[in-house]
């Protein structure tokens, strides 16, 4: 009798397992399948090609994706490069300082600003951040790259905190020990030892937080300004991939040469986000004890 | 564990709180619209007629406050107003998802042939609004009236600077809509008659517009009439081309006799020749009523000509 409920609970387990897999080829499949016609009217070149994103244009359509791209890593890399050491920073504090109170207290407030919904977000961008940037840089408006990179970074720092500070506190505690039984002090054991053992925790951390960041769409969609041109500075506005099918996904025509395009779009997004996750996973699963 | 639990507890029943405390304080001035929910729930028990309406942002507000006012006046009759932009409300009727489509533009013509082949019905139009596209900058702009081929020049990026069509010596800041707006196309073929320049800014929607003017001393933008009021920003005058005389669209003779330039209807599109209650609310939208409720949202009431257009859909 235990047998077969086994056997039957292994068999549930094993297809929920594949559950998984099935989705993803399923994806892969689609955006695959959807972007090829665009592929086969006007090929390959005119998606890599210098120039503007402009299907529905007066005369004559173009595709670059260059823009866009470059757009989405200045967002994402502007995000990390607020998030990353803030992150990390508040995960060591959390992990290594707080008192218990304290990190009971921190760690349902960093869930809470991980449950604000993007549109909020995008709100707040556009209301309060966009007019103070303005101020002050001394730029006529706001709606640029760089508020997308603040937001998109606040946004982030949940996921980063939460996965960093995971990663610190399996540092062994022999570790620490150690190093202060050597005289380092406090701060030094921090920086010297239990940040670096942890090194391969964090990294992954950071790789998730920037797969969040890549994606993300409602927000930068309201405060970047979704410009076509290529940027020249952070305080210039940009458009992302992830904002630009959110766009002109709702009007366009069912099979239209445009709407392929736009699958062409989320296939590119599609492999920078698996590239990324796909490293953060190699991260998380070299073995911690190399240091040793 | 269980500390942090109860602390959870707290800070969510805290944020809860006052969040309670906020909407008490905001919610004591429209009393009446927990009632009209309640009315409308009752409807539903007597089997009520739902209509589902999409597009133009453009339209939406304009037409929530008519289905709003339609709704109190008729029972058993749910009218849902969505926005999303002209082009949205269009694709989601041909996909038979909605009753009607709200667009601030005509429908192509594969969009109606999309329609049929998707239907079987033809397309029925009503115009039940006339918009004068205001072009608006900032309040603190000397500039008071531009020709529409100055403004189409600025909007392909052209002219980048506002002394070059007389104003102060500033750089211009373009806003505009995005391409599932009804606005943007419109704009597109009337007044820029070619690509947008890739410097322009696309927002979502006319306040989005509205707003970003206001902060931006060099700004320009355009929107529907109907979001053209408010501090902090002005309409141009609009000329249709040099010698002409120019136009304030928020005049209402001036659009409704066509002589500002940028004058358009504003459509509402159904599948098959409408009937039943979707028939009752375009006679009241286009009827005394709704034109009174057109105006008091700062748009303008059609003309006759517009009525001679509507014979089709709603005789």
């Amino acid at each position: 009798m235990p047998a077969i409920t086994e056997k039957i609970m292994k068999i549930i387990f094993w297809l929920s397992g594949m559950a998984i897999i099935f989705f993803l080829a399923g994806i892969m499949f689609t955006l695959l399948s959807n972007s090829i016609p665009a592929f086969e009217e006007i090929g390959l070149k005119p998606f890599f090609t210098d120039g503007v994103w402009r299907p529905s244009a007066f005369a004559e359509p173009t595709y670059s994706l260059l823009n866009m791209i470059m757009g989405t890593f200045m967002v994402t890399a502007g995000a990390l490069a607020f998030a990353v050491p803030v992150g990390i920073a508040a995960a060591a504090y959390l992990s290594e300082i707080a008192s218990p109170w304290e990190r009971e207290f921190f760690k349902p407030i960093v869930e809470i600003l991980a449950g604000i919904p993007s549109v909020v977000l995008g709100f707040i961008g556009l209301v309060v951040l966009a007019p103070l940037l303005a101020a002050v840089f001394n730029i006529p408006s706001g709606i640029n790259a760089l508020n997308g990179a603040i937001l998109v970074g606040v946004m982030a720092l949940p996921t980063i905190i939460t996965l960093a500070e995971d990663a610190i506190t399996a540092v062994p505690g022999e570790y620490r020990h150690a190093s202060l039984a050597l005289g380092a002090t406090r701060w030094q054991t921090i920086w010297k030892v239990t940040i670096p053992a942890a090194f391969s925790g964090i990294s992954a951390a950071v790789m998730l937080g920037m797969g969040r960041a890549i994606g993300e769409t409602m927000t930068v969609l309201m405060v970047t300004g979704n410009m076509i041109a290529r940027p020249t500075s952070y305080l210039d506005s940009v458009r992302t991939l992830s904002a630009n099918i959110a766009v002109e996904i709702g009007d366009v025509v069912f099979n239209s040469l445009h709407f392929h395009a736009l699958f062409v779009v989320g296939l590119v997004l599609f492999m920078i986000t698996f590239i990324v996750n796909l490293m953060a996973d190699i991260l998380i699963h070299r073995k911690p004890e190399v240091n040793r | 564990m269980n500390r942090r639990m109860w602390l959870t507890v707290f800070v969510i029943t805290l944020l809860a709180l006052s969040l309670v405390m906020a909407g008490c304080g905001q919610g004591e001035n429209p009393g009446e619209e927990p009632a009209g929910e309640n009315g409308e729930s009752q409807g539903n028990d007597g089997g009520t007629v739902s209509i589902m309406i999409a597009g133009s942002d453009s339209e939406v507000n304009l037409v929530t406050r008519m289905a709003e006012e339609y709704m109190n006046a008729h029972e058993g009759v749910s009218i849902a107003v969505t926005g999303g932009g002209s082009g949205v409300g269009i694709t989601s009727l041909i996909d038979g998802d909605i009753d009607i489509a709200n667009s601030s533009r005509p429908m192509k013509d594969e969009e109606v042939e999309a329609l049929k082949a998707n239907s079987g019905e033809d397309v029925y139009d009503v115009r039940f609004a006339v918009d004068g596209v205001a072009v608006i900058v900032n309040e603190n702009n000397p500039l008071a009236e531009l020709t529409v081929e100055q403004i189409g020049a600025i909007y392909r990026g052209e002219i980048t600077s506002w002394a070059e069509v007389g104003g102060e010596d500033r750089e211009i800041t373009i806003y505009g809509r995005q391409s599932t707006s009804g606005t943007y196309v419109f704009f597109m073929e009337k007044v820029v008659q070619g690509d947008y320049s890739p410097e322009m800014r696309n927002l979502a929607g006319n306040s989005d517009i509205v707003e970003a003017v206001k902060n931006d001393a060099g700004g320009i933008g355009y929107c529907a009439i109907g979001y053209a009021a408010g501090e902090g920003m002005k309409a141009l005058l609009v000329a249709a081309d040099t010698g002409s005389e120019a136009f304030d669209p928020t005049i209402l003779e001036n659009v409704t006799s066509g002589d500002y330039p940028l004058t358009r209807p504003l459509y509402q599109y159904v599948a098959g020749k409408p009937g039943g209650a979707i028939l009752d609310f375009f006679l009241f939208e286009t009827g005394d009523q709704g034109q009174n409720i057109v105006l008091e949202e700062g748009f303008y009431p059609i003309t006759t000509s517009d009525v001679e257009f509507n014979k089709d859909a709603l005789q």
